[in-house]
């Protein structure tokens, strides 16, 4: 008896998280008139593909997803090895000014990002990177919350390892690669779908740091799409969806590391 | 981020070439994330400090400008009201969204058919692009032909102009707020609740303690230490907030007073009209901001967290 009002109160609270995902497939396959329609119907009339093309002919959406794809692979995986590499030494070695360092990293964390986007306008700019992929990807694969994620988790791996691998042999480098990293999949997958997820879902960055279509990321495509076709909601929800589709697919088949990665981890970034 | 361990533990009596030699390492393992850092966050968060006293239009060289730019921000009722906003998103939406997770983080944290369902649908929102999520619920606030207010009228309710009511607007977007973040946080929670030793509530059973009992006197105290690394984490991006409030604000001038915070201004005056100086005090003034709430917090927290179970 006391189950069923748990489950009560549960399915409750799940058809209000499911609602907006539910009214935009519904949409998604409207036409424009019968999104329109007053009442509302709830499923459409047909299972109309019209938006799901319509979204394709009016815009480089093909470009953006190649875009936001080959941005999101290259930042996850350039900030997995560097954030693994600093957080090998802070965890491992020891060296002047390691603490000063660590607590450096630390404070990284605290700035947002609001705060250095118009310097960063700026000196990219002198770089020459705006409107580039240098600069949707670059400054991005840095991360202080990368490498404090990992080495929280470094630390918890059993020295003797490392001993063992240099009594082979091995070198720092060695180690790293060879005993490091292979016994820490469990951390640097979480990290990595949080990075995929930042990265695909990024939208302030790119918006500022971009300007021509060509360079257009996912995010902003849609937003502007939005402004575009501020009525068409058929269409805007398909390419809402489209956009998100690969997250939603992730995040159904990694399921399990990505909650054991937050209880990990603790934030996104 | 379970607990921040700075390690002090470096031995006083290690050798001085091995230290040479592991620094060499260091500087090979750590460099590159050195020099990224510094490049692309501390160096440009002193430059934005340094920008906020200056008048610079983005392409000619910035003039010195002494404090105008912050008295300007103070004595404009625009700023006044985008600070105004940006608080009054974190004190609702903070507040409801740790209110709604505990609930369903206590909820699913019981024996129950279909955890893992239940777990997925809550975190949905989380992994779907902001961007996508603000399009949605722009459509389901429809005034004319939206779901909400169909459903609404058709049970005889009144149907509010979410969006389009001045006085309701920031609220209707909070609501969206704490719907996309409520999972995020179900899941830290849940993480901190399966970590309470199951001991304590048979012996509060014998004792003959209520489940509401027992909650407010064995689990709140014992997740205290999640609950405040949630609100902490939690605050600080409530302040940052921005795709969400771009698509709902969209082309609609008339949106843009209700719904500006700080985070919108940054935008606004420095990519929309080239204003870089005063939004670089704009996002300074935002910084500042960031970090009194968390040393508040970090100093309240002694008042409130309990570290030892």
């Amino acid at each position: 008896m006391k189950k069923a009002w748990i489950h009560l109160l549960l399915i409750v609270g799940a058809i209000v998280m499911i609602i907006p995902f539910f009214w935009m497939i519904s949409t998604s396959f409207k036409s424009y008139l019968e999104s329109m329609q007053i009442p509302p119907t709830i499923f459409p009339e047909q299972l109309r593909l019209e938006n799901y093309v319509s979204v394709f002919e009016s815009a480089n959406f093909l470009t953006y997803y190649a875009n936001t794809i080959f941005v999101t692979v290259v930042r996850t995986a350039a900030q997995l090895f560097l954030c693994s590499m600093a957080a090998y030494a802070f965890a491992r070695l020891e060296f002047p000014f390691k603490n000063t360092l660590f607590i450096f990293i630390l404070s990284v964390l605290m700035v947002p990002i609001q705060v250095i986007l118009i310097p960063n306008y700026a000196l990219l700019s002198q770089f020459g990177w705006i409107d580039t992929f240098y600069a949707l990807i670059i400054p991005g694969i840095f991360s202080a919350f990368g490498v404090f994620l990992l080495r929280q988790f470094f630390m918890g791996i059993p020295k003797e390892l490392d001993e063992a691998a240099i009594i082979d042999g091995c070198s720092k480098w060695g180690v790293y690669w060879r005993v490091i990293l292979p016994n820490a999949k469990p951390a640097l997958v979480a990290l990595g779908i949080f990075t995929v997820l930042a990265s695909w879902n990024d939208f302030m960055w790119p918006l500022v740091m971009t300007n021509s279509a060509d360079m257009r990321v996912l995010s902003v495509g849609i937003a502007n799409f939005e402004g575009q076709y501020t009525t068409e909601y058929p269409l805007l929800m398909a390419a809402a969806l489209m956009s998100t589709i690969p997250m939603l697919l992730m995040f159904l088949f990694l399921q399990k590391h990505l909650i054991a990665g937050i209880a990990l981890g603790g934030v996104r970034r | 981020m379970a607990r921040v361990t700075v390690n002090v533990d470096s031995a006083p009596t290690f050798k001085k070439k091995k230290w040479i030699k592991d620094g060499w390492w260091a500087l090979l393992f750590i460099g590159p994330t050195l020099l990224g850092l510094f490049t692309f966050y501390i160096g440009p968060a002193i430059a934005s400090f340094a920008l906020s006293f200056t008048h610079w239009d983005g392409l000619t060289s910035p003039t010195f400008a002494g404090l105008e730019n912050v008295i300007a921000l103070f004595t404009s009722p625009v700023f006044m009201r985008s600070l105004l906003n940006t608080l009054v998103f974190m004190l609702v939406a903070v507040p409801a969204s740790l209110a709604f997770a505990t609930l369903i983080a206590v909820l699913l944290n019981q024996r129950i058919r279909g955890m893992i369902f239940y777990r997925a649908l809550y975190f949905l929102p989380v992994v779907t692009m902001p961007i996508a999520v603000g399009m949605v619920w722009k459509w389901l606030y429809n005034t004319e032909f939206g779901l909400f207010n169909y459903l609404l009228g058709a049970v005889g309710l009144p149907q509010p102009e979410w969006l389009f009511n001045p006085s309701i607007a920031l609220l209707s977007v909070i609501a969206v707020y704490v719907w996309m973040t409520i999972g995020n946080n179900v899941i830290l929670i849940l993480a901190g609740l399966q970590s309470v030793d199951p001991g304590y509530y048979e012996a509060a059973e014998i004792d003959g303690a209520s489940k509401v009992r027992q909650f407010f006197s064995i689990t709140l105290p014992l997740i205290t230490p999640t609950l405040f690394f949630v609100i902490v984490t939690a605050m600080i991006s409530s302040l940052q907030v921005f795709d969400l409030l771009f698509v709902m604000i969209g082309d609609t001038t008339a949106l843009v007073g209700p719904l500006r915070t700080i985070v919108y201004g940054v935008y606004e005056s420095g990519f929309m009209f080239s204003q870089m100086g005063y939004a670089s005090a704009q996002a300074f003034i935002l910084f500042l901001l960031i970090l009194g709430i968390t040393i508040l917090q970090f100093v309240g927290q002694k008042k409130w967290v309990h570290y030892d179970g």
